[in-house]
């Protein structure tokens, strides 16, 4: 089953609309690029999510104005610990992109996107209830699937799939 | 757009207001959603959906099960379109391991795609309609749900959890009388769209009740990240199937229903147009059904035919190891993300090249189509409360997952 080798070099892939943007700012926000299966993945800098949103989002050439999902890997035990994703989607250019974040696992806190898009609302709360990450500046963190006095965060790789018993 | 970002806490400090509780268990809530309503007489001020109340953790369970095994979790997801999630999840997998499909396995694919939601648009325009207080349309609505129920039981042996799909094709060869089957539905089904038009459409208290309700711009629409009839209902042009076609949707000739007026009665008309579209293309895969095999030339990912389990010992070895071991996935991640009816249906998978998912997320549309709530609710009436919940077509098990 023939599947190609990912692309990882910034030289070659940066005729893509949102690297191509996010080139452009100043300082760089993208530290790694990854073009899997069809796919663009781009690491940003922890301290600049919400610039790299805002930035993608008004875009003139290829604005990535929907923000599809929220979510999060815990690659427990190796550091850093928790790559949080956004999948971006740009309705007039039918186009997608993954931004990634990664977080070590201690105390592992993020600036929300809330502000940019406010549909990022309840996926960040699901990642604060399920892996607890912590978005600064969401005006309403508080866990949304799990009851508010439950203890752990059960999509953590160290949490059991049975829970604590 | 201030009032999208303003917290949302409910505080009983004045006096002129009321705090009510709607939910979790009302009937027009669609199962278990709990929404708490701030009142000012008949007028609400703020509401807020809480949600949770059937969450059973599928995420978690799908890393410690097979890739294949995942396939019956993604039915109890979202139960009114299990066949949806069964082929987002396959898709996903499938471009993980760089599987080519046969042209009918697509094609059957696409033919219960579309009757899968042929049969969520009918449960939602039925209850929709009862919550308003039309109750025939929901006796009309169930009688051709009944008959695509049947039809899933013909070809898969369930009415509801389907799981017909499997990674690399189908899980069987549908039953040779199948399609005869569906074109007496396909053929009568316009003229009973027409019936339940007949009841609603027209009618003034319909109208009145729907006819600019619960109204959300094209610009907030986005801004809170629906998708589906809702977001085609606020006159953003945008379809999956169309825009980013997956499973061959782009052999098919449909439109993509749009309504400009944002409120109610737009999504209804939506809905029910794609009713009329999902049956053209139903028609359209009936005729024009390839031939050929219904499973992927892939002998360590799909299982082997019976027959060829009693007659060679490779078929054998094969079946026993996908079942006891599972297959292993080369490492990588995947976003794919169909058009559920509800709008965009999308599976993150990552794998780490064991034969377990290391991580299953669901993108749920009406997790998010639900943040549109406040934005269309708030300044209204209660009784559009009821009105507006219908119109975004949850299902509480896709949500809470």
């Amino acid at each position: 089953m023939p599947v190609a080798a990912p692309i990882t070099d910034l030289e070659q892939l940066k005729a893509h609309p949102a690297i191509a943007c996010l080139r452009k700012s100043n300082p760089p926000v993208i530290q790694e690029v990854k073009f899997d299966r069809e796919e663009m993945s781009i690491y940003v800098a922890h301290s600049s999510i919400r610039e790299a949103c805002a930035l993608l989002r008004d875009d003139p050439a290829c604005p990535f104005n929907y923000l599809s999902d929220v979510t999060c890997v815990d690659w427990y035990p190796s550091e850093p610990r928790f790559e949080v994703i956004y999948h971006l989607l740009s309705i007039p250019q039918k186009e997608r992109v993954r931004l990634k974040v990664r977080l070590n696992g201690n105390a592992p806190a993020l600036e929300s996107i809330t502000s940019v898009w406010p549909s990022a609302n309840f996926f960040e709360r699901e990642v604060f209830d399920l892996f607890g990450i912590r978005f600064t500046g969401h005006p309403y963190l508080r866990r949304i699937q799990m009851p508010e006095n439950w203890e752990g965060h059960p999509l953590r790789k160290d949490y059991p799939v049975e829970g604590y018993r | 757009m201030a009032h999208l970002t303003t917290v949302p806490t409910l505080d009983p400090g004045q006096d002129r207001t009321l705090i009510l509780n709607m939910g979790p268990q009302h009937p027009s809530t669609h199962g278990v959603l709990r929404v708490i309503l701030e009142i000012d007489g008949e007028t609400v001020v703020r509401i807020m959906p809480d949600i949770g109340y059937l969450h059973t953790g599928i995420e978690k369970t799908c890393e410690a099960k097979f890739y294949q095994q995942v396939v019956p979790l993604t039915d109890r997801i979202d139960y009114l379109c299990p066949l949806t999630n069964n082929l987002c999840y396959c898709l996903a997998v499938e471009k993980l391991l760089g599987l080519e499909i046969p042209p009918k396995a697509q094609w059957i694919r696409v033919l219960l795609n579309e009757l899968t939601r042929i049969n969520s648009h009918l449960v939602w325009l039925g209850t929709h309609a009862l919550d308003i207080g039309a109750m025939t349309v929901f006796l009309y609505c169930f009688r051709e749900r009944e008959d695509i129920l049947r039809l899933f039981e013909a070809v898969s042996g369930q009415r509801m959890m389907t799981s017909y799909f499997r990674i690399g094709g189908l899980a069987l060869e549908p039953p040779l009388d199948f399609f005869d089957r569906v074109r007496p539905f396909v053929d009568r089904f316009p003229s009973r769209i027409d019936e339940y038009e007949n009841l609603l459409t027209a009618n003034p208290i319909w109208m009145m009740r729907t006819k600019g309700v619960a109204r959300i711009t094209a610009q907030d629409a986005i801004a809170l990240g629906a998708s589906g009839p809702t977001l085609r209902g606020s006159g953003v042009d945008f379809d999956l199937r169309r825009d980013m076609p997956y499973s061959s949707y782009d052999k098919f000739k449909f439109n993509v229903p749009v309504a400009q007026e944002g409120d109610v009665f737009a999504r209804y008309q939506c809905r029910v147009q794609e009713l009329r579209e999902s049956n053209k293309i139903v028609q359209q895969a009936l005729d024009g059904m390839p031939s050929g095999p219904i499973k992927a030339d892939a002998p360590k990912v799909v299982l082997p035919d019976r027959e060829k389990m009693k007659t060679q010992m490779e078929a054998l070895i094969y079946h026993f190891k996908i079942i006891t071991e599972g297959f292993s996935v080369p490492a990588g991640e995947v976003y794919q993300a169909v058009e559920s009816p509800r709008g965009e249906m999308g599976y993150y998978v990552v794998s780490d090249g064991t034969a377990k998912p290391y991580r299953v997320h669901m993108r749920s549309a009406c997790l998010a189509n639900l943040q549109l709530l406040p934005a269309m609710c708030e300044g209204r009436l209660i009784a559009d409360v009821v009105a507006a919940i219908g119109s975004i077509d949850i299902v509480l098990g896709e949500i809470d997952r």
